[in-house]
């Protein structure tokens, strides 16, 4: 904006502009504020989790469900699948269409890990009578890992959907934008994990 | 334990042997059907024959298409406000006629008579009421002035994402037509308009009334919370070369803040009710009274967004109250600094409050000490602001036209409203007060006197701006006078009722020599329907002598950029974007020798229209539907319609185009002309 021209040469006022306006992309700036937005949605959750996270109601509690070695190797899938994803933007910049098409298959693989673990996790405690319905802790317990999941899962369509759109149109200007918003939501997805995985699961446990 | 919504599939002998019919219409049947209710029945024949007389009259002159190319599908931020502000004057009739049933029935439901509505319809009246005035009236209204004013303020030619504005536009209306429907098929909520539990809950709420309003809330929550973050990007991004932050117009500054609460707030009511929802279909405890659950939870989040809510009501309405005390009194704003600063103050302080809303809670006196000062805190801002308008017009050459009408009423009433919250805002007093009629009265004296005021007095300002004639005069003086006067007919004796006890929600009274009050009461809701019939009117009065009305480009001589470009404004805003030197801009630009540019247009890019947010919002509309009645079926497959519908869009790459120079030519010679007749 510092550029624009105040003053014409006779020193008179500039009220506009003769050359068409671009005004930055607002993109990015929108989809933080969205994902902004989403982190209230898990701050209430968190929130939920601390105020509830001990009412057992006579049931288990986290050191009685929770293998922590599961949630290691489960943590680690979504940690690896931001690291990927970092390769595949690489390889955006370097504008290599098929190798960014290769870590981001990557990516969404260590993803479907991810789920894949975190269902084995909740069919096995539903199973040992640990439902949602159990109890306050476990209600709160499933909402919040299971609202995690669920945007895993809607980022793993996106992912899919990205990548046709790349294979078809390429890294153009409006796909690498995409690719950039999904990025920031992977990597978002990873911060909200690792409070989970701090709050939820080692607190748990602690007791 | 309580039975959830998929128990009641789980729990059948086996899962086949639930009848087709039921499988078919989960628990909709003819029995939801409201024929045995005369109100409804002939409710639903005035609304069904008027419908079809609008539809037959759209038909009948061929408008169909109009409407969908022009207006539906448009992504043009002036059409979407327009459309937003056209869906708040309809529900605001709705919503009044909730209202003046329940000043008739306990103006006359006295000495044993049961009035005319049993309890049952009467809680469902208060709580659409409550639920359509905030969400459907007063947010459409708001953000529908904020969409059309704000990107002619600062310059630009549509907002950030002009599809996502549409998409937010109807999925505000899905959610409205959801809580319309409940009026005809099922129920409404019974609990009030924030749906406390247990009493929401699966337990004491078993009917469909709370599932409409859950859905409701969720899908008109999705568009508040898109078109925040839209309007954000849209402030911070494409301000006209020149407008710094502390050059932008106060309606600007004041939507700003509007938004930014917004995007704080309305995902905390989205997950608050999604967690009520989880309780009522999964079988959840998170407010239960069993197993662990917590319901005062529930109203510690449910007002974490309530209370930032009214400020997102009121602080767009100052920013309106700033133009026009500006405009009117022919000088720049008093304290323009101080505006901002008392706006974002206020911004903040508005999250640091809720808990006065419950201080009969029991959190012990630190706890309500400390939300009891923050609340008195905030009404210092807020007095700030009440003197830089007083101020302002302090030997200022003021008009009275009808938009300075309403900001006198409103600096009048919102005073003593404001009064009332300090004294509510006192913990001791609070425990005399709370959920009494004294708090009824205080609440809808600012947002009548506040909110209510300024959205009146920016139709009046800125309809000329819109549709290019002015507003009758007469008539919305009528308007005013019997709104200003019927409202304190109609809450003054609420507060002397609360003062002697008496508390909200209650359809039948005992003792008779409170009736008198009441009835003055239902006199003043009469007056003010008196006054929006005198608001309709001036409409009709309007359209019918446009000609006489007629203006170009400045009726009120402003002094935002808004008024510097022709009205109705064209496609494209501005031919050439605007620098702007001064808060002012306008007025700047008129004072130091400003000429209309006439020549040397140039092709402008603009967004193309799409009809993917009514497709949407319909599959969200039907996807509700489902889930209200437990039509599993029918919400499995909208939920993949609506995912399948929203990739399908992104495999649209041709979004945009150019509007050819001749065609802007042609427009800015058309006013040329126009400018040169009137003068």
């Amino acid at each position: 904006m510092s550029a624009t021209q105040v003053h014409d040469t006779d020193g008179k006022p500039v009220f506009y502009l003769k050359d068409e306006h671009h005004p930055e992309n607002s993109t990015m700036l929108g989809f933080w504020l969205y994902l902004m937005s989403d982190c209230l949605i898990f701050a209430v959750l968190f929130a939920t989790h601390g105020v509830l996270g001990r009412n057992y109601a006579a049931g288990p509690s986290p050191a009685d469900l929770f293998d922590l070695s599961l949630v290691a190797i489960n943590t680690a899938m979504l940690l690896l699948s931001s690291i990927t994803y970092g390769f595949a933007m690489l390889q955006m910049e370097r504008n290599a269409r098929m190798e960014t098409l290769v870590w981001l298959g990557i990516t969404g693989v260590f993803g479907a890990a991810f789920l894949a673990l975190e269902l084995y996790e909740f069919y096995h405690l539903i199973h040992e009578g640990a439902g949602p319905t159990r109890s306050a802790f476990l209600s709160s317990f499933f909402t919040l890992v299971g609202t995690h999941g669920l945007h895993v899962t809607f980022g793993i369509i996106w992912l899919i959907t990205l990548m046709v759109q790349v294979k078809k149109h390429g890294l153009n200007p409006e796909n690498r934008r995409r690719l950039m918003c999904l990025s920031m939501f992977w990597h978002f997805l990873d911060v909200i994990w690792i409070g989970v995985f701090s709050f939820v699961y080692l607190l748990g446990v602690l007791g | 334990m309580h039975r959830a919504a998929y128990e009641t599939i789980l729990d059948d002998p086996m899962f086949g042997d639930i009848s087709l019919t039921q499988f078919i219409f989960g628990r909709l049947t003819w029995e939801a059907i409201p024929y045995h209710e005369p109100i409804l029945v002939v409710t639903f024949a005035v609304v069904a024959l008027g419908g079809i007389a609008l539809l037959g009259l759209i038909t009948r002159f061929r408008l169909w298409g109009y409407l969908w190319n022009e207006w539906f599908t448009s992504v043009d931020h002036k059409k979407i406000g327009i459309m937003y502000i056209i869906l708040a004057i309809i529900m605001l009739l709705r919503g009044f006629a909730d209202a003046i049933m329940m000043r008739i029935q306990q103006a006359i439901a006295f000495n044993g008579s049961e009035g005319y509505l049993n309890a049952h319809h009467y809680d469902q009246i208060f709580t659409a009421h409550g639920v359509i005035m905030i969400f459907f009236v007063a947010m459409p209204f708001v953000t529908g002035f904020m969409n059309y004013v704000v990107p002619l303020q600062i310059g630009a030619r549509d907002v950030s994402f002009p599809f996502l504005n549409n998409f937010s536009f109807w999925m505000t209306t899905g959610g409205a037509v959801i809580i319309m429907m409940s009026l005809f098929v099922g129920e409404f909520a019974r609990t009030g308009w924030l749906a406390y539990p247990p009493l929401s809950g699966a337990d004491y709420s078993p009917g469909v009334g709370v599932d409409y309003y859950i859905w409701g809330l969720q899908v008109a929550g999705v568009g508040t919370t898109l078109s925040g973050i839209n309007l954000i990007a849209t402030i911070v991004k494409m301000r006209a070369p020149g407008m710094t932050f502390m050059k932008m117009p106060v309606f600007t500054w004041t939507s700003l803040c509007t938004n930014i609460l917004i995007v704080a707030t309305f995902p905390i009511l989205t997950a608050t009710l999604a967690l009520l929802s989880l309780d009522r279909y999964v079988g959840t405890n998170f407010f239960t009274n069993d197993l662990g659950g917590n319901p005062m939870m529930y109203i510690n989040l449910i007002w974490i967004w309530g209370h930032p809510e009214v400020y997102i009501l009121v602080l767009p309405a100052f920013g309106i109250f700033s133009e026009v005390v500006a405009t009117f009194c022919g000088k720049r704003l008093f304290g323009y600094t101080s505006m901002v600063y008392a706006t974002c103050v206020i911004m903040i302080l508005s999250y640091i409050v809720w808990l006065h809303h419950f201080f009969t809670m029991g959190s012990g006196a630190s706890v309500n000490a400390f939300f009891g000062i923050t609340t008195m805190i905030i009404s210092i801002p807020t007095g700030a602001k009440m003197f830089n308008w007083l101020f302002t017009m302090y030997r200022g050459r003021i008009r009275y036209e009808v938009p300075m009408l309403w900001t006198v009423g409103f600096m009048v009433t919102f005073v003593i409203g404001g009064m009332t919250g300090v004294m509510l805002a006192i913990p001791p007093a609070d425990f005399v007060l709370h959920n009494s009629l004294f708090l009824i009265a205080h609440f809808h004296n600012v947002i009548i006197g506040g909110v209510l005021f300024g959205l009146m007095a920016g139709v009046v300002y800125w309809f000329p701006k819109a549709f290019g004639y002015r507003l009758d005069p007469f008539w919305g003086k009528m308007s005013f006078w019997f709104w200003q006067i019927g409202f304190f007919f109609a809450f003054m004796p609420l507060y002397v009722l609360g003062l002697m006890g008496v508390t909200r929600r209650v359809s039948q009274f005992e003792d008779p020599s409170l009736q008198i009050w009441f009835v003055i009461a239902a006199f003043g809701a009469a007056l003010i329907a008196l006054g929006i019939a005198s608001f309709v009117i001036q409409l009709v009065v309007s359209f019918l002598r446009r000609d006489q009305l007629r203006v170009t480009g400045d009726p009120w001589d402003g002094r935002t950029l808004e008024w510097s470009t022709s009205s109705p404004p064209p496609d494209y805003n501005f031919a050439f974007t605007p620098v702007v030197h001064d808060h002012d801009s306008w007025y700047d630009m008129k004072n130091r020798g400003y000429e209309r540019p006439l020549e040397g247009f140039k092709p402008i890019h603009m967004p193309k229209n799409t009809g993917t947010g009514v497709v949407l919002s319909a599959i969200s509309v039907v996807l509700a539907f489902a889930l209200i009645w437990y039509i599993w079926w029918l919400a499995a497959l909208s939920f993949i319609a609506l995912i399948a519908v929203s990739i399908a869009h992104t495999f649209n790459y041709d979004r945009d185009f150019f509007i050819p120079a001749e065609t802007v030519t042609a427009t800015e010679d058309a006013h040329t002309k126009l400018l040169q007749e009137r003068t």
